[in-house]
């Protein structure tokens, strides 16, 4: 890696600073040759990289339906998504890798327990209505959180969330048109959404991270243009997005407390259990340790395969440089 | 919050609306295509052999799924999931396919879903335990070796609908040829160890791949109408495939193929093919009635 910034010399980084400053004043990319302050490069490295890490251990929960996927049609779908979720897995590696971390270390923070990843993944899904839930809840809170940041200040970020939040949106779709199936199919189907509704619901509206009050790192990650809107924000405009999405489908959210607050002209709704936040996020949710073993075991009984590859590798450039 | 747009979809109408890529107006999978059945061949003949092909790509499929999340490195996992979606990609046209043959109407699921093990008419070597990696990517380079040779002759079938799924899925197949020779590379000649684990796929292996060049009845009727391919005639070629990759994955030259013996072709599978169906067919039985 040769994109960690040069220390420079004394007297320097005031000016550096002040061009670092005017430049995200100014709305403008950093990229990854430019100065940045140590804090903001060890903010998006965390940022980044747990990002990473939620797309990688979200292909679990779905992933276990690919196998029963009751149609070929949804058995593509499903396999496609997960597919993809790989692949902004390896965007962000890639994008973390230009702030001068390996992805290799990152991958081994992971599954060692020392780095987190978004708290919803460490809850089980339970039947085939799960997959359609995660696409619209789960996949529409990240598309929330996620938009704002394809105007990220760091340009590789933006640009890998470009993309990736195009694929978001049709995930989400695809669960949604899922549910709508489902919704139209038998009694015990609508249970099963409904069922599956109640469970992710909450967790979904954690996703957007604690209060603001108690989130200590919004308010200079939003000074850094790293982040646009706050938690609280970006929740508010998920749950006004998400109502009429759900009376649309014929389910009901488990809230007693959301009602529309013509005076604000936002629904009100109740406060998430944010003990349960905490405790999830800290690794006694209800996947949290399985989420984990099965990367580390995957990992872990991959390691021959990727040594037979360096080992080819190597031998491979040694005969072409002595040819 | 620039972007909102990407919402206003969601809560809309959304019967038979181009947005929707997967739609719910595209339930016939092979729409537009001539599936008249051509004159003098015998529609029961040809579902089976659209059985035959199809089912060898949706039980692969089923097992090469089983590394998502479990493969060495993430972009093994994409790629071979991306070579799982190609083959139920073909088995979707060739289970439809089947079911227009008949004149039973079955859609693909139908056949998919609704089929006991002894229904099925996959090569065994398609339902074998996945293995370690050096045995995935093993059935992979031999399974695709031969369905890449028989498909690149089945592109000029009789049958436009076979030739058609033929000619989208000789591309296909030849990625994960290639993807599958490559890793064959990297292990036989990469550590002592992996080698050794190539040296023990290819011991595991090799026995199951007699069949795949063993001629079943309904094969020999479609090859002679010009339909079908019979496999025995694409042995040698894949054979000789084989040996190359082998030797300069730097192991031993392969043993002649074991004698050609009809078996899944003809209903006859080894006690892996009935888990493996239970679970691919487990949601869709719990809800008979259901919609997907």
């Amino acid at each position: 890696m040769t994109t960690h910034t040069a220390p420079a010399p004394p007297g320097a980084t005031t000016e550096l600073q002040a061009e670092f400053d005017a430049r995200i004043a100014a709305d403008q990319r950093i990229e990854p040759r430019d100065w940045m302050p140590e804090g903001y490069r060890k903010t998006l490295v965390r940022q980044v990289s747990q990002h990473a890490h939620s797309e990688i251990i979200g292909m679990q929960p779905e992933g276990d339906w690919i196998a029963s996927a009751p149609s070929l049609r949804r058995k593509a779908i499903l396999l496609a998504k997960v597919q993809d979720e790989a692949g902004h897995g390896l965007y962000l590696y890639a994008a973390a890798e230009t702030l001068g971390v390996d992805r290799a270390d990152l991958t081994r923070r992971l599954i060692e327990g020392r780095q987190k990843y978004s708290s919803i993944f460490n809850y089980p899904s339970l039947t085939f209505a799960d997959v359609g839930v995660i696409g619209w809840l789960v996949d529409g809170a990240a598309i929330c959180n996620q938009v704002p940041l394809c105007r990220s200040s760091f340009g590789p970020y933006a640009r890998a969330m470009v993309r990736i939040c195009k694929e978001e949106s049709f995930h989400q779709r695809q669960g949604y048109e899922l549910l709508m199936r489902m919704m139209e199919g038998t009694e015990e189907q609508r249970r099963m959404v409904q069922d599956a509704v109640d469970r992710w619901w909450w967790p979904s509206l954690m996703m957007f991270g604690p209060p603001d009050a108690e989130s200590p790192n919004t308010k200079q990650s939003m000074a850094w243009r790293i982040k646009r809107d706050t938690n609280d924000d970006l929740r508010q405009k998920f749950v006004d997005m998400t109502v009429p999405q759900a009376e649309r489908l014929g389910v009901t959210l488990p809230d007693p407390e959301l009602t529309w607050n013509d005076e604000r002209g936002h629904y009100d709704f109740g406060e998430p259990d944010w003990d349960e936040f905490k405790r999830v996020i800290s690794g006694s949710g209800p996947k949290n340790a399985e989420r984990i073993q099965r990367r580390r075991a995957a990992h872990e009984k991959g390691e021959w395969v990727r040594e037979a590859a360096t080992a080819y590798a190597d031998k491979h450039s040694a005969r072409k440089a002595a040819a | 919050m620039s972007g909102d747009h990407i919402y206003s979809a969601l809560s809309e109408e959304h019967g038979g609306d181009a947005r929707w890529a997967f739609g719910t107006g595209f339930t016939d999978a092979l729409a537009g295509v001539d599936t008249t059945v051509p004159e003098g061949v015998d529609g029961d003949d040809l579902a089976l052999y659209c059985q035959m092909l199809g089912d060898d790509a949706l039980v692969q499929a089923q097992r090469l799924t089983d590394w998502v999340t479990d493969a060495p490195e993430l972009e093994e996992e994409v790629a071979l999931a991306n070579i799982a979606l190609d083959l139920i990609g073909q088995a979707r046209l060739l289970l439809a396919r089947a079911g227009q043959a008949d004149g039973s109407g079955r859609d693909e699921d139908a056949f998919a879903y609704w089929r006991g093990p002894e229904e099925f008419r996959n090569v065994q070597l398609a339902e074998a335990p996945r293995g370690d990696f050096a045995r995935a990517i093993l059935t992979l380079l031999v399974l695709s070796s031969a369905r890449l040779a028989v498909f690149s002759r089945l592109s000029s079938s009789k049958d436009p609908v076979l030739a058609a799924v033929a000619a989208k899925a000789v591309n296909e197949l030849a990625y994960h040829r290639e993807y599958a020779v490559s890793w064959a590379l990297r292990l036989g000649d990469g550590t002592p160890y992996s080698r050794e684990r190539m040296v023990a796929a290819v011991a595991d292996v090799w026995p199951m791949t007699g069949e795949l060049f063993a001629t079943h009845p309904v094969e020999a009727r479609m090859a002679a109408q010009g339909v079908g391919v019979d496999p025995a005639e694409v042995s040698q070629e894949v054979h000789r495939v084989l040996t190359e990759v082998l030797t300069t994955a730097t192991l031993d030259a392969p043993a002649p193929f074991p004698e050609p013996v009809v078996a899944g072709r003809q209903g006859t599978h080894t006690a892996e093919l009935a888990p493996l169906l239970t679970e691919l067919q487990k949601v869709a039985r719990e809800h008979p009635e259901a919609t997907w």
